[in-house]
């Protein structure tokens, strides 16, 4: 005690006890904080009855007891868990605050309880479900799933040009459909009334696939009857590639000519006026 | 009226003799270089005349400053797209004929496109170094554009357009005009999906033109959009007609400069008759071509480091595809905002059609803008009266109007501009889209009202502190005591060479009218409507200039400054009745006691 | 006054142009490498540095542009680009901007820094000079002859700028000329117009409605409320190269598919829709730019180009921005498999206004 004391007025102290004083309340807190998981019941087992427990617990004051909706939130009878997986696993649901458009945010829930969500609403009306993998995902073939020799080197060049072929045309029906909205690279671009289309980059292929088939909020349906699965496969192949090619350098925010615009005068012109300014300058002098 | 010749005797530490002008004649023996040239040099001489060549201009002078360095940015940024350009012509195709491609960049293979994309796409992958020529080319035209708006503005604002300039100022702003036109044929060659839909932007701006419209479409274009030729046209006039005309244009302008000289700042030494700076060689041309091999060397680093147009991942263009964040390159982004703000003005008379919500924006502002800055010179001119040659810059505080005229307009384009990017900024800011479009239908014409006035104030005060500068002195941080228990801080006059400079100004009274006789010896108001009209500009013009002081006041000023402080308050009370003709320099500084109360005290010295 | 006035006195400047004596040019003072010898051998060390890396770097240049492969990338933070782009551009950029670096400092730190000052003389020619060249241009005139034959002179300039007509005129080929019969078959029409029984007014073929790349038939029943298809006619694909892209900047369409509660459906094209599927040209009426942000909720069309917005809930109107026509509307209908197809061409011409548009035929809002 007396070696605190003594060292009360010392310069770190008032750190420490800072340090302690935080630390202290992160403890309280803890202890004190509800959990996020919810206390679902123990004796139900099937998923429905998981989904159900979860649904009402975080989703039914906006979207209704049995999901009929509310004034605050639309009905949930058919939308399906794919639905129900693009909103919650990229965290736009549930929504906590109203505003133009609901943003993405750090998702809360585990896979699984997003899953058990999606089957009650499943059970709810038929929707868009859920896809398996192979429905969004294609990827580039590999040497080493064709035989050895020359005839596994034409097989394997042959896939390949077939890939390259069909994931250009995926990026032709990228431009087509989506980079209106969203941009020719997919970084997103304005709607009106404060509303955006968002960025593509980073967002994996099944969420794309499933805002797709769904039409979150503003965005438009795109059916699987128009575009196919082939074609959603190859519009996301198309995404995954450019975005892991390499660019004419650094991007610029991928913009186009508006930031193209801004670096020009600010790095260009404003590099020469600094070089100008050395240039002329009288520069120091003996006395 | 005799000028004061003062020339200034040289340093004595000074080891190497500096007269003011030089003497003709060498007075040293010849060196090795110069005699192993002097051979070559000889054979030269005897056919075109070298030597006579090089005794007037081995020593031309030029004046020092950085922002006379802004318009060889805009010359060495357009050599640096001649010289890319060139290597860019001989990959390019400028075809728009359908081929299906199989290149090396697979994201697009298989599919339809124009031999000008494909070409683009071979130089961009296939080619070494052709992706790196082509950024370069790309970033050089954007300085180019920039660096002559830039300049334009240097010269604006230092009045360096005057007599006998105008010229000049005339060539420099076709010189603008076709830059723009340059820039934007360049962009469009490689049909891509972002130029494409500026193509066909440009097409719907030409359609809306009343009357002839879809003729000159139709010329345009050759038949109906997209048509087949017209990149060929734009190739030819972006590859020969423009650049053969930009080299006409800047030489020209650089040939002028050689002969009426360039401008320079008021400073000691520097009159209307006289140029001060380094001799063209060796300094000059050192530091010219540095700054050359400076600005392309920043050039390629920026092509180098920085993406810029990657049509790549643009893909070819289709009439039925779009980006969202459609902009042209930055100097056509006024037009894109005037269009974008511009509300939904169309006549429909009978089976016709007038389009004012393009024609106005996407035509017309073009020509006003363009029309205004050529003519103001001249308008200046005008309204000054002052039909003299100006060699000697102006400080833009010195003229508070034309200043405000040139940020007014600054901001004016400046709206536009956003406008332009009105997307871009909704989602930046996460702002209503809508809310940004309707605020600048407003902003354009409030804005520029502020700055015009603000900006005129702002000069103003900044005319006050001059003004202030020369009759107090600069601080010294030393304060004295006066028996009277007052502080003051100690001044000291600002330095001949200063007080110069701050002075070297030219002063501008609004005009009169004169009353007088006309020809038949009528008394009365003589004036003509332009002259009346005249004086009312001259009048907006230059009211609520500061007065300029006189030698008397500034040499009593000074005086005051080493001496004055014993005195008191009652001199400053005499200095200020006796101070300029609108008594309006805030002369407000030590204020103890009325001044009435201390003249009934005082004994003046 | 200074000589270079001109007769006209300046009026309103008043020329109080010297209060303060003009001190004359300062005198040189000199720099550290003026003096010091150590500092001038140290400029002079670094002047020949920043050259002496010059060839160091093309060097580098020129084994990389041999040596490294075009695939090689380089990822390095915020930069992901081709390495061979970037060594190339780094090492010439550098070499280049070394000279320029090494031919400055030789200028500011060892080249003679004295400043000389020029006479300048008057742009306006000396009176003696003006005089000759006066006196040349009358002996000029007078011994050209048109002093006395003016007729000479007019008849020149006359005859040299008709001569100017035949150059404007050898332009007239430059494009088709746009005459009403050449626009009824170009700009104001678009390959959506049934194909007729030749002869007759009959027809023998519609057109469907394809989805645009993969060109696949679309049914009534592929859509659902809220969606959006980009589409094309079905007989875009006979055509190629420029024919191909001139059609296409016509025909392209939107289909949506609204709730018909939700919209309003006039009395006139009651049989332009089918159960709330409705199909509208994908040519802003602005400047041309496709339109195909839509927002399912809201019913508006975006055009990203200058932010024309039309609600495809009301036939097309426009409700914000600088379009002044609504958006044409298709008429469509299904066939007896369930197909999508048009019933007949545009009933306006589609796109950008031109003056010769005829524009008292497109939807207003609140016509029925």
């Amino acid at each position: 005690m007396r070696l605190l004391s003594t060292r009360r007025r010392h310069p770190l102290m008032r750190a420490l006890f800072l340090a302690l004083a935080l630390f202290a309340m992160g403890a309280l807190y803890t202890a004190v904080a509800p959990s996020s998981s919810s206390n679902a019941d123990g004796g139900q087992s099937t998923q429905v009855e998981e989904g159900k427990a979860l649904y009402q617990v975080g989703c039914s004051s906006c979207h209704g007891l049995q999901g009929e909706g509310t004034s605050q939130g639309p009905t949930l009878i058919g939308v399906g868990s794919a639905a129900v997986d693009f909103q919650m696993a990229t965290g736009r649901m549930p929504a906590t605050a109203p505003g133009a458009q609901i943003p993405t945010k750090p998702n809360r829930y585990t896979e699984a309880e997003i899953a058990a969500i999606g089957a009650y609403i499943d059970s709810l009306g038929t929707g868009i479900t859920i896809p398996e993998q192979g429905q969004y995902s294609m990827s580039r073939p590999q040497r080493n799933a064709f035989p050895e020799g020359t005839a596994g080197d034409a097989e394997y060049n042959a896939a390949v040009e077939e890939y390259e072929r069909v994931v250009a045309r995926g990026g032709e029906l990228f431009r087509t459909n989506c980079s209106a909205c969203h941009n020719f690279e997919g970084k997103g671009g304005a709607l009106p009334e404060g509303k955006y289309a968002p960025s593509l980059v980073g967002v994996s292929g099944k969420h794309i696939w499933e805002a797709m088939r769904t039409g979150p909020q503003q965005m438009p349906v795109f059916s699987q009857e128009v575009i196919t699965d082939d074609d959603a496969r190859a519009i996301i192949a198309y995404l995954n590639e450019l975005h892991s090619r390499p660019n004419g350098g650094l991007d610029l925010g991928g913009l186009g000519p508006v930031s193209e615009g801004f670096w020009a005068w600010v790095l260009g012109i404003g590099g020469a006026v600094a070089f100008a300014v050395w240039i002329t300058a009288k520069g120091v002098r003996a006395k | 009226m005799a000028r004061p010749a003062t020339i200034s005797t040289p340093d004595a530490t000074d080891t190497a003799a500096a007269p003011e002008t030089e003497p003709n004649r060498p007075t040293k023996p010849l060196g090795p270089v110069l005699k192993a040239a002097s051979g070559p040099a000889a054979w030269a001489d005897e056919r075109i005349g070298i030597a006579a060549l090089g005794r007037a201009s081995l020593r031309k002078v030029f004046p020092d400053h950085w922002s006379f360095l802004l318009g060889e940015v805009a010359l060495y940024s357009f050599i640096i797209c001649l010289l890319s350009g060139i290597f860019l012509t001989l990959w390019f195709k400028p075809s728009m004929a359908e081929i299906e491609y199989e290149g090396s960049y697979q994201l697009l293979r298989g599919l339809p496109m124009s031999e000008a994309f494909a070409s683009t796409l071979t130089l961009s992958f296939d080619i070494r170094g052709g992706l790196l020529m082509r950024q370069m080319h790309h970033w050089a035209a954007m300085l180019f554009v920039a660096a002559m708006f830039a300049h334009m503005l240097r010269v604006f604002f230092t009045g360096a357009f005057r007599k006998p300039r105008e010229i000049n100022w005339l060539l420099g702003v076709g010189l603008i005009a076709i830059g723009m036109v340059e820039g934007f044929a360049g962009y469009s060659l490689p049909d891509d999906l972002l130029s494409g839909t500026g193509l066909r932007f440009v097409d719907g701006l030409i359609r809306s033109i009343p009357l002839v419209g879809t003729w000159l479409e139709f010329f345009v274009f050759g038949q109906e959009f997209p048509g087949d030729i017209i990149i060929p046209r734009l190739y030819i006039a972006h590859v020969l007609l423009i650049p053969g005309i930009i080299l006409g244009l800047v030489s020209a302008h650089l040939a002028l400069v050689v002969f009426h000289k360039h401008t320079q700042f008021p400073g000691p030494g520097r009159t209307e008759k006289n140029v001060v700076g380094y001799p063209l060689f060796p300094v000059y041309a050192a530091k010219a071509g540095g700054f050359f091999f400076i600005i392309f060397g920043m050039i390629t680093l920026m092509g180098a480091l920085m993406q810029i147009n990657p049509v790549w991942k643009y893909g070819p263009y289709n009439p039925s595809q779009v980006t969202a964040g459609s902009q042209p390159d930055w100097y056509m982004g006024w037009v894109e905002g005037a269009v974008r703000i511009m509300p939904d003005w169309e006549w429909h008379i009978g089976s016709t059609t007038w389009s004012w919500n393009i024609f106005l924006p996407g035509v017309m502002l073009m020509g006003l803008l363009f029309t205004v800055m050529g003519l103001y010179p001249f308008i200046e001119q005008w309204v000054t009266g002052n039909k003299s040659e100006h060699h000697l810059l102006e400080r833009p505080r010195n003229n508070p109007t034309r200043t405000a005229f040139g940020m007014a307009a600054i901001s004016c384009y400046g709206m536009f501009w956003l406008a332009g990017g009105n997307d871009i900024i909704a989602t930046q800011f996460h702002v209503s889209l809508n809310a940004v479009t309707v605020v600048l239908r407003v902003a354009v014409f409030l804005v520029p009202f502020l700055v015009w006035h603000i900006t005129k104030r702002i000069c103003i005060s900044l005319q006050r502190s001059d003004i202030e500068k020369l009759l107090h002195g600069a601080e010294t941080g030393v304060i004295d005591r006066s028996p009277q228990g007052g502080y003051a801080e100690r001044h000291v006059p600002v330095s001949d060479a200063e007080a110069f400079t701050l002075t070297e100004h030219l002063k501008y009274e609004p005009a009169q009218l004169e009353a007088g006789e006309d020809e038949n010896g009528v008394e009365g108001d003589a004036a003509t409507t332009k002259e009346k009209l005249r004086v009312k500009a001259s009048a907006f013009y230059f009211r609520d200039q500061p007065a300029k002081l006189t030698s008397e006041e500034i040499a009593e000023a000074k005086e005051h400054i080493l001496h004055g402080h014993d005195h008191g308050d009652e001199d400053h009370a005499e200095l200020d009745g006796a101070n300029g003709s609108n008594g309006t320099n805030g002369h407000r500084e030590i204020t103890a006691g009325e001044p009435e109360d201390e003249k009934a005290t005082a004994s003046s010295h | 006054m200074s000589e270079h006035d001109t007769h006209e006195k300046s009026r309103n400047v008043i020329d109080d142009r010297h209060p303060v004596a003009d001190p004359g040019l300062e005198p040189h003072q000199p720099r550290l490498t003026d003096i010091d010898e150590h500092a001038a051998n140290r400029a002079e060390r670094q002047v020949v540095l920043a050259f002496a890396l010059v060839p160091v770097l093309a060097i580098i240049f020129v084994v990389c542009y041999f040596a490294v492969p075009k695939t090689w990338e380089v990822n390095f933070g915020p930069l992901h680009a081709n390495a061979l782009h970037v060594i190339l551009g780094t090492t010439l950029g550098g070499a280049i901007l070394l000279i320029g670096i090494g031919a400055i400092h030789w200028a500011r730190t060892l080249m003679g820094d004295h400043e000389i000052s020029e006479e300048r003389h008057p742009a306006q020619s000396s009176d003696e000079a003006r005089a000759e060249a006066l006196e040349i241009v009358e002996k000029v005139i007078d011994e050209s002859a048109v002093s006395r034959r003016k007729l000479i002179i007019r008849s020149l300039l006359g005859g040299v700028g008709i001569v100017a007509v035949p150059a404007v005129v050898l332009l007239a080929d430059l494009g088709e000329w746009p005459t009403a019969a050449r626009r009824a078959e170009t700009i104001e029409r678009t390959i959506w117009a049934p194909e007729l029984k030749p002869g007759t007014n009959e027809v023998a073929k519609y057109r469907y409605i394809v989805n645009d790349i993969t060109f696949k038939r679309i049914k009534a029943s592929d859509l659902r409320i809220g969606q959006l298809v980009n589409a094309e006619p079905e007989n875009l694909q006979e055509l190629h190269g420029t024919e191909f892209n001139q059609e296409k900047a016509k025909a392209a369409l939107v289909v949506v598919r609204m709730d018909p509660n939700s919209i309003r459906v006039p009395d006139s094209r009651k049989d332009w829709q089918v159960g709330g599927i409705l199909a509208y040209s994908k040519i802003c009426t602005h400047v041309g730019c496709p339109i195909s942000l839509w927002e399912q909720q809201t019913h508006h069309l975006l055009c990203p180009c200058h932010q024309s917005t039309f609600d495809l809930g009301d036939s097309g109107v426009v409700v914000f921005g600088p379009a002044a026509r609504s958006l044409p509307q298709l008429p469509i209908a299904v066939d007896d498999e369930g197909y999508l197809y048009a019933t007949s061409d545009f009933t306006v011409p589609v796109g950008p206004s031109f003056f010769e548009r005829d524009s008292t035929k497109d939807f207003r809002k609140g016509d029925n």
